[in-house]
Parts: structure tokens; C-alpha cells; sequence
């Protein structure tokens, strides 16, 4: 990983107008400004009106009624996948397959609410329970292949993914797994049946919005995370081992034993929020072929903007959720809504690009300070 | 049992199922060749599958624009290219995580073609296919090697090359070299990080010619999920060949074999639960990682980024 700060003691000397403060931002402002201008062009030279984009993408994300009760819900599942790459990302693991592992949350919940009889908030805890261990025990074998035979994790959750999207579809299709089989059923697309009403999230209305509790929920994941990081005994040694795996095993930690800890975690939130997402009534809570609606992916580039601080990962999340329900109203302005996937990964680039450029500032000045000293 | 032998049997001795095999395995090794040389100066490119995805798209567009097979295995090869820049110019310039700007990469230009594709919609076409004379002939694998569409043949004579460029000349002996032992290369005049940066646009040149051969060579349509994650089977094919050329060409065959097995079963008339079939391919490559990965050495500085003055 690239370091988070800048380090160059003796910056001061090397003659730079700028102090590093007043370089950060400027950097900052110019590469989001990049990624603006960028995306603008990229719907002005689709004929369209880029200022009518960005009023409906408002409109659908908070203004209009009920939008963003919306838009709470779906940053939910982005959120819970955020932290979940934090905390793989800290540990110096990169599962990058939270889209597979929410889809066998999501797998494990439908099964659970939809085939099991039983009072139904006992259904609900169970279901979200078995989600998140089959979320965590599919980012397991990632994390089997990583500690036993030195499979990089980065290609294994990546190919587990494509894995994942198989199983979805042969769950729905199967008749015994989870296929609808009631002749009423709406539409005539392949999907399992919906959650019956009593397995589902409760929902708070504030002022006419309405989200369910996944939301607080999520919130209250991102307090435990930073918590669990930043003070706990286990969270150091995570931290311990993202920075230098030497150092953890020299001071007696199992990297097998923490980083499998680490990934399992990571893919349990994932899985989590994929049961959070069904239950929470995403696709009508019916399991469908293209049920995760990329909120893996989107979660995944929510930790990296945050730069992997958990609770920087709310307003992100919230932002990336914003442009998703922002894009339903696109349709209206003759925009695709694909264009919201390029502005969130454009936005992603962008800001790897001010810690890279101070970095190599940084060292550059260093090194050669150093020549001028030693000469 | 006996059905079930005699039916695997059946597949695997067609000579169509061999064809495809072939032409399945030559998408795959194009991209694998570019990453064999990424990763043997120490990168690992995930943004391949991006690259493959751009070089499909740049084929089909320029095909339907320009009408020849030509342009458009051309124009895959620059959006191959233009792709793999922006990954080693953010990896190994600005030195951002290699793995952040390669899922990165690869979501923005999914969601870039997905935008595209509302607006632009690319008519592909197929090139003709060329028997080669005599070699065609052969027993069994006469027509799957040599009775192909004639931008299969191009991979040929890169094979040879991509040896030769890796093993003889001063720019592949540096290349691996900064893959082995980053410290020791720059120590010598070696700009690592340039030439890690020239190893990822030869896997960019030769993912965006894979796509634009997948498109152009052998579907004859373009489709969003044209590639699905076979950029990741292509990386695996790489490991699979224990960072070797013959190794990794015969990955790529077999995992493309694989994927001919999927689509043989229900041509040949085998009920065999299609979701599973498709997921055969990868469960295969993720079994076969298993087991083969810690057989060899891998190049000392895979995966390691190089900043001067640390370690």
C-alpha cells in the first residue's frame, strides 16, 4: 500500500513556495476538477445537457419526496462492504470479491426466509446470522488458498466472483434450491420467491422517508469498526500486520491465523450486506440474476476513496449511494445511467492521484537533500 | 457410470470440441503472453480483463466503422494500449497501489463501454477463415490449429517473439531482471519503474489484440460481458505455466479447452445443468491455482512496488 502521509523531514529546505497544506488541497481540487470536466465532456459528447443530469441526479438522490429515505437504504449494503475492505485493507489482505460473497449472503438469507417456517424475527437474526458466516466462509477459501499455497488472495476472490454468479443462477433455476414455483408469481423472470412480509428489516419513517433499520445498523458497524481498530488489543494487531507482516510475526502474530481472521471478517460484512439488501426489499426481496446490482463493486471503490478510514466511509458511502438512486431519474434527460459507474471510478482515480503526486514530491526533495548533504 | 464415461468420451473426442478449444485457448493466451512479460518484471496487471474489454470494444467499433478486419484488430490493439497506460502510469509513475488502480480500471471501463453501448452499437463482423495448405490436413489437430480464422494465426509467430524478447534481448533481460531484484537493477542504471511500465503496455498491445481477435476472430458480435473475467482465467493461465512460456501457452490451452467442454455438452445433446457448466471454467482455474501455485518460483518482486530508498 501506498502510505497514507507524506513524509519528507526536510522539506522545508528545498526552496518549495507552496507549504504542503495549501498543496494538498491544491491538488485535490484539481484532480476532482479533472474528473468534473471529464465527466461533463463525456455527456456533452452524448448530446446531452450535463446540468439537466446533475439537477435529476439530485432530484432522484434527496429532493424529490421519498428520494432519499432511498438513497439511505441503498447506502447501507454499500457501507457494510466498505468495511469490510477497510478491514481486509488494514490487515494488508486485498479481497476484492465482495460482490461474490454479498451474493452468497444473499443466497443464504433467501434460503433461510423463504424455505424455513418459523416466527419470523427469529428468521430475520437467523438469516442475517447465516449470511454473514457464508459471506465470510466463501471469502475463507480465498484466505485457505492465500495461508496454504500462496494464492494471491487479489485473483482468487476475483474468480470467486464469477463463481458466485453461477450459484445465484442456479439457485433460482433449481427447483428444489430456491426457484419460485407459485404459478401467480408477477413476472414471468426466473427469481426465487419474495421474503414473506415478517422476515423483513423494519422501517423508520423521518419526515416522510422512509429506510430501513440496515441503515443504523450499518452506521453503528462503522462505530464498531473504528473502534475495534483503533483501540482494541486484536485491532493493532491487525494494524500490526498491514504495516509490516515481518514486525507482526516477529512480535508473535499468526498471519495465517489474523489475516485468515482478517479476510473471514471482511467477507462476513459483505455477505451481511447482501442479506440486508434482500431483506431490506432490494428487487422486490426476491433473489435474481442480477440481484447485487453492483453494490460489491461500489462498496469496494467507497473504502478506497475513504482511504480506508471507517468512518469516512459513511458520507462516501452515502455519496456513491446518492448517484445510484440519483441515476433512476436519468432516464428522463436521455442520459444513460451507466455514466454514473464512470463519474464514481473516475472519482476514484482522481483522488489516488494527490497522496501519489506528494509522495514522489516528497521523496524526490529528500533524496535530494541528501546528495547536497553528503556532498 | 459406464453412460457417463461413454458420453465424456463422446465430447472429448470431437474435433469440433478441439476447434474451439484452440480458438478459446489463443483469446486466452494472447492475454496471458502480456502478462507473462508484466509479471516477470514484477507487476501483477488485473486491469487485463480491462484491457480485453477495451480491445473488444475499440474491434467491434472500428470494424463497423471501417469495415476491415484490419482497422479493427489495429484499433484493439491502441484501446489495449491506451488502457494498460493508465494503469502503469498510475501504479508505476505516481506509484498508487497496483491492485487499487486495477479494479479501479477495470470498473471504469466496464461502466465506460456499458455508457458506450447505450448510444454507439458496434455491428461486428467475423474475418474469413484461412486453411493453412497441407498443415490443415493433419490427423486430429490439423483443422484446430491450422483451419482457423486467419487472425488466430497471428498469435503464432508472437509466441516465438515474446520468447525472443524476454530471453535475448537487453530490454527482457532488465524486464526480468526488475522482477527478480528491484534494488539491484536500479543500482545498475536501470529505471525500474520505466521498465515495469514498458512490460505492462506489452500486456496492454497484446490483451487489446485478444479482445479484438475474441470479437473479430471468433464470435463475430461484441457484447459487455463478452470477456467476463477471463482477463483473471488469463492471469491464472500465467501461474498455471509457473511463470514460463510453454507453461502458461498450455494453461491458456487448458483452460480453454474448459471452456470448449461448457459449450460442447449441450451442442452434443447432454443435459448438464448450465449454470454449473458455466461455472466449471473457474472453479477449474481456482483448483488448478491450488494445487500447481507453490510448485514454482515465482519472479522474487511480484507484486512488490519499487520506490527508491525503500525496502
Amino acid at each position: 500500500m501506498t502510505p497514507d502521509t507524506v513524509d519528507h523531514p526536510t522539506g522545508t529546505v528545498t526552496g518549495s513556495r507552496i507549504g504542503p497544506r495549501s498543496e494538498t488541497a491544491l491538488l485535490h481540487v484539481l484532480s476532482l476538477g479533472g474528473t468534473l470536466i471529464l465527466s461533463a465532456g463525456l455527456v456533452a459528447a452524448t448530446g446531452q445537457s450535463s446540468t439537466m443530469m446533475l439537477r435529476a441526479l439530485l432530484d432522484g438522490a434527496f429532493l424529490a419526496p421519498g428520494r432519499w429515505g432511498n438513497t439511505l437504504a441503498v447506502a447501507a449494503p454499500m457501507l457494510l462492504v466498505a468495511l469490510g475492505m477497510v478491514i481486509g485493507v488494514k490487515a494488508g489482505f486485498f479481497n476484492i470479491g465482495q460482490e461474490g460473497q454479498l451474493l452468497i449472503g444473499a443466497v443464504a438469507m433467501a434460503l433461510v426466509g423463504t424455505r424455513l417456517q418459523g416466527p419470523g424475527p427469529v428468521l430475520l437474526i437467523g438469516g442475517l446470522l447465516l449470511a454473514a458466516a457464508a459471506g465470510g466462509a466463501y471469502a475463507g477459501l480465498a484466505a485457505l488458498m492465500r495461508f496454504r499455497r500462496g494464492v494471491p488472495e487479489v485473483i482468487s476472490t476475483l474468480l470467486l466472483v464469477f463463481v458466485a454468479l453461477q450459484v445465484v443462477g442456479f439457485a433460482i433455476t433449481t427447483d428444489w434450491f430456491l426457484r419460485d414455483l407459485d404459478p401467480d408469481r408477477p413476472s414471468q423472470a426466473v427469481t426465487s420467491a419474495a421474503l414473506p412480509g415478517s422476515v423483513r428489516l423494519p422501517v423508520v419513517t423521518v419526515f416522510g422517508n422512509e429506510f430501513h433499520v440496515g441503515f443504523l445498523v450499518a452506521l453503528a458497524g462503522a462505530a464498531a469498526v473504528a473502534f475495534l481498530l483503533a483501540r482494541t488489543a486484536s485491532g493493532f494487531k491487525l494494524r500490526l500486520l498491514g504495516a509490516s507482516p515481518n514486525v507482526a510475526q516477529q512480535a508473535g502474530v499468526s498471519v495465517a491465523r489474523a489475516g485468515g481472521a482478517a479476510l473471514f471478517v471482511s467477507g462476513a460484512l459483505a455477505g451481511f450486506a447482501g442479506a440486508v439488501m434482500m431483506a431490506g426489499g432490494a428487487s422486490s426481496a426476491r433473489l435474481t440474476a442480477g440481484f447485487s446490482n453492483e453494490i460489491g463493486w461500489q462498496g469496494l471503490l467507497v473504502a478506497l476513496i475513504a482511504r480506508s478510514r471507517p468512518l469516512l466511509c459513511i458520507p462516501v458511502a452515502i455519496l456513491f449511494a446518492a448517484l445510484r438512486t440519483g441515476a433512476g431519474f436519468l432516464a428522463a434527460t436521455g442520459v444513460d445511467r451507466k455514466v454514473v459507474d464512470v463519474v464514481q471510478a473516475l472519482l476514484v482515480l482522481a483522488l489516488l492521484i494527490p497522496p501519489a503526486v506528494q509522495f514522489v514530491r516528497g521523496r524526490r526533495r529528500t533524496v535530494g537533500t541528501a546528495d547536497v548533504g553528503e556532498g | 457410470m459406464g453412460d457417463i464415461i461413454g458420453a465424456l468420451w463422446e465430447i472429448v473426442s470431437s474435433p469440433t470440441m478441439y476447434g474451439s478449444a484452440v480458438r478459446l485457448g489463443a483469446f486466452l493466451a494472447f492475454a496471458a503472453l502480456g502478462e507473462l512479460v508484466a509479471e516477470k518484471a514484477g507487476t501483477i496487471n488485473i486491469s487485463v480483463e480491462a484491457s480485453l474489454l477495451a480491445g473488444a470494444f475499440g474491434g467491434a467499433v472500428a470494424f463497423s466503422v471501417g469495415g476491415s478486419v484490419w482497422v479493427g484488430l489495429v484499433l484493439g490493439v491502441v484501446a489495449g494500449l491506451a488502457v494498460s497506460m493508465l494503469q502503469a502510469n498510475m501504479s508505476h509513475r505516481l506509484t498508487a497501489d497496483q491492485f487499487v488502480v486495477g479494479i479501479t480500471v477495470n470498473i471504469l471501463v466496464l461502466g465506460l463501454i456499458g455508457f458506450l453501448t447505450a448510444s454507439i452499437d458496434p455491428v461486428a463482423g467475423r474475418a474469413g477463415v484461412v486453411k493453412v495448405p497441407l498443415l490443415s490436413a493433419l490427423p486430429l489437430i490439423g483443422p484446430a490449429l491450422f483451419g482457423q480464422t486467419w487472425p488466430t494465426y497471428l498469435l503464432y509467430p508472437i509466441i516465438p517473439l515474446t520468447w525472443w524478447i524476454l530471453y535475448r534481448t537487453r530490454w527482457g533481460l532488465e524486464v526480468r531482471s526488475v522482477g527478480e531484484n528491484p534494488q539491484a537493477a536500479d543500482v545498475s542504471g536501470i529505471d525500474v519503474n520505466k521498465r515495469r511500465r514498458q512490460a505492462i503496455y506489452y500486456g496492454g498491445v497484446l490483451a487489446g489484440l485478444g479482445g479484438a481477435f475474441l470479437v473479430l476472430g471468433q464470435v463475430g458480435s461484441f457484447d459487455t460481458g463478452a470477456v467476463g473475467g477471463r482477463g483473471f482465467i488469463a492471469i491464472a493461465a500465467v501461474y498455471f505455466g509457473g511463470w514460463r512460456l510453454r507453461g502458461t501457452i498450455l494453461g491458456a490451452l487448458l483452460f480453454g479447452l474448459a471452456d470448449a467442454f461448457r459449450l460442447a455438452v449441450p451442442v452434443l445433446g447432454y443435459q448438464i445443468n448450465a449454470q454449473l457448466l458455466a461455472a466449471l471454467p473457474y472453479v477449474l482455474t481456482l483448483g488448478v491455482m491450488y494445487f500447481i501455485t507453490k510448485r514454482f518460483r515465482q519472479p522474487a518482486a511480484l507484486a512488490q512496488p519499487f520506490v527508491r530508498g525503500l525496502r
